[in-house]
């Protein structure tokens, strides 16, 4: 099962991206598991500087901004 | 240039809602009209430009390229990437956080921070467009001068003791390498993701910015300028700073207040101390910040930007009055 963490300190883009990776996975019939990663050290420390950031299996795969549908998909499916 | 949404609106306003050029109803919505579809139609056309040309100006490049460079570089490197680097508020707080722990100075990071919301290239575009490009070019002159000047003094001050212990002890992990858009196809793309993000991010101080600039320019009378705005009155630039300070709008929604102050010959120098307090400090900003930053050193920053901005209304009004 992936592990997908979304980086950000609680603004309404990271509640956004944690969402849209919530329904992609449903909808493609995958269980991932999402976590909420709030604390600042934490994000900092996978070397994210823009948030949201989207981490999955501990490797960094988007920061900066809400990620497309597009996106969301191909990491699930990959 | 712009006259087709000058003749759309002439059109709109006392054509179609039969309104009279003359009556102050019809000026408000004359302005109003004209700088809606002028402004998002600019908006929409310089975000998509932009973002096709330049698909990857990150806060992590922008770190990666300052640090380590001597402070006759990084000053001026900071606040002109701090002009052009699109960042979401919501973002300074790991942005400055990444600064610092690169080694950048306190005084630079901040001089990146004061930059920032105040100038970018749409602000620009759109305020040469409605009060043409040399105003337009003596607010990025500003803007530029202030982000140096305020830095300069924090670093001057040896602030560093009012940033929260915390920050200091955060180790950033690699930086991940971002892929850039490339290939036709993909640019634009990644343009029209900016436009929908962009527009969505400021419309609504953009609109809420033109009601307020129509209602000026319709209904408020010039003689009121003339009285408590002009260069004479020495209250009139500290005042315009004090009550830009608290508020916030992205530096485009101020945009259309400058237009109507100035068609109502309220002295340049005021104008542009409005427009820069109004976008570069806010209160909302203030409490983001707080998160890295004693209350001391907003306090500071505060007050520096304070006397900078009326510093710069003061020349302004002197130089061009």
């Amino acid at each position: 099962m992936k592990t997908f963490k979304v980086l950000g300190s609680g603004c309404k883009k990271c509640a956004t991206t944690a969402d849209l990776i919530d329904t992609k996975a449903k909808e493609l019939g995958v269980e991932v598991a999402i976590e909420k990663i709030t604390d600042m050290g934490a994000i900092m420390s996978y070397g994210v500087m823009s948030t949201p950031g989207v981490v999955m299996d501990e490797t960094v795969v988007h920061s900066g901004s809400v990620p497309t549908a597009q996106m969301v998909a191909g990491w699930i499916s990959a | 240039m712009f006259e087709i949404f000058t003749r759309l609106a002439d059109w709109a306003a006392y054509g179609l809602l039969r309104l009279s050029p003359d009556s102050q109803l019809g000026s408000a919505v004359h302005f109003f009209i004209e700088d809606v579809t002028k402004i998002f139609f600019l908006l929409a056309i310089i975000v998509f430009a932009i973002g096709f040309f330049r698909s990857m100006l990150t806060p992590e490049r922008v770190r990666k390229v300052v640090a380590g460079r001597s402070r006759a570089v990084s000053y001026p490197m900071a606040v002109g990437l701090g002009a052009v680097t699109p960042f979401c508020s919501c973002s300074s707080v790991p942005l400055f956080i990444g600064f610092l722990e690169a080694g950048i100075p306190l005084g630079v990071t901040m001089a990146f921070l004061i930059a920032s919301p105040m100038i970018n290239e749409v602000a620009v575009v759109v305020l040469a467009a409605a009060v043409g490009w040399k105003v337009a070019a003596m607010y990025v002159v500003a803007g530029l001068t202030v982000g140096i000047v305020g830095g300069l003094l924090i670093e001057v001050f040896k602030l560093e003791k009012w940033v929260e212990e915390y920050v200091w002890k955060i180790r950033m992990g690699d930086t991940p390498v971002q892929q850039g858009a490339s290939g036709f196809k993909q640019r634009l793309q990644y343009a029209w993701g900016q436009v929908k993000e962009i527009v969505g991010r400021i419309w609504l101080y953009v609109l809420v910015g033109i009601a307020l600039g129509a209602a000026l320019h319709g209904f408020v009378p010039q003689e009121f300028f003339l009285k408590y705005a002009s260069a004479d009155n020495l209250l009139a630039v500290p005042s315009a700073v004090l009550v830009g300070i608290p508020l916030y709008s992205n530096a485009t929604g101020v945009i259309p207040i400058v237009e109507a102050l100035m068609a109502k010959g309220v002295p340049i120098g005021t104008v542009l101390a409005l427009m820069m307090s109004v976008a570069a400090i806010s209160l909302p900003e203030m409490i983001i910040l707080r998160k890295v930053l004693k209350p001391q050193l907003i306090a500071t920053f505060t007050g520096i930007l304070f006397f900078a901005f009326i510093g710069v209304g003061f020349l302004f009004n002197a130089l061009l009055t």
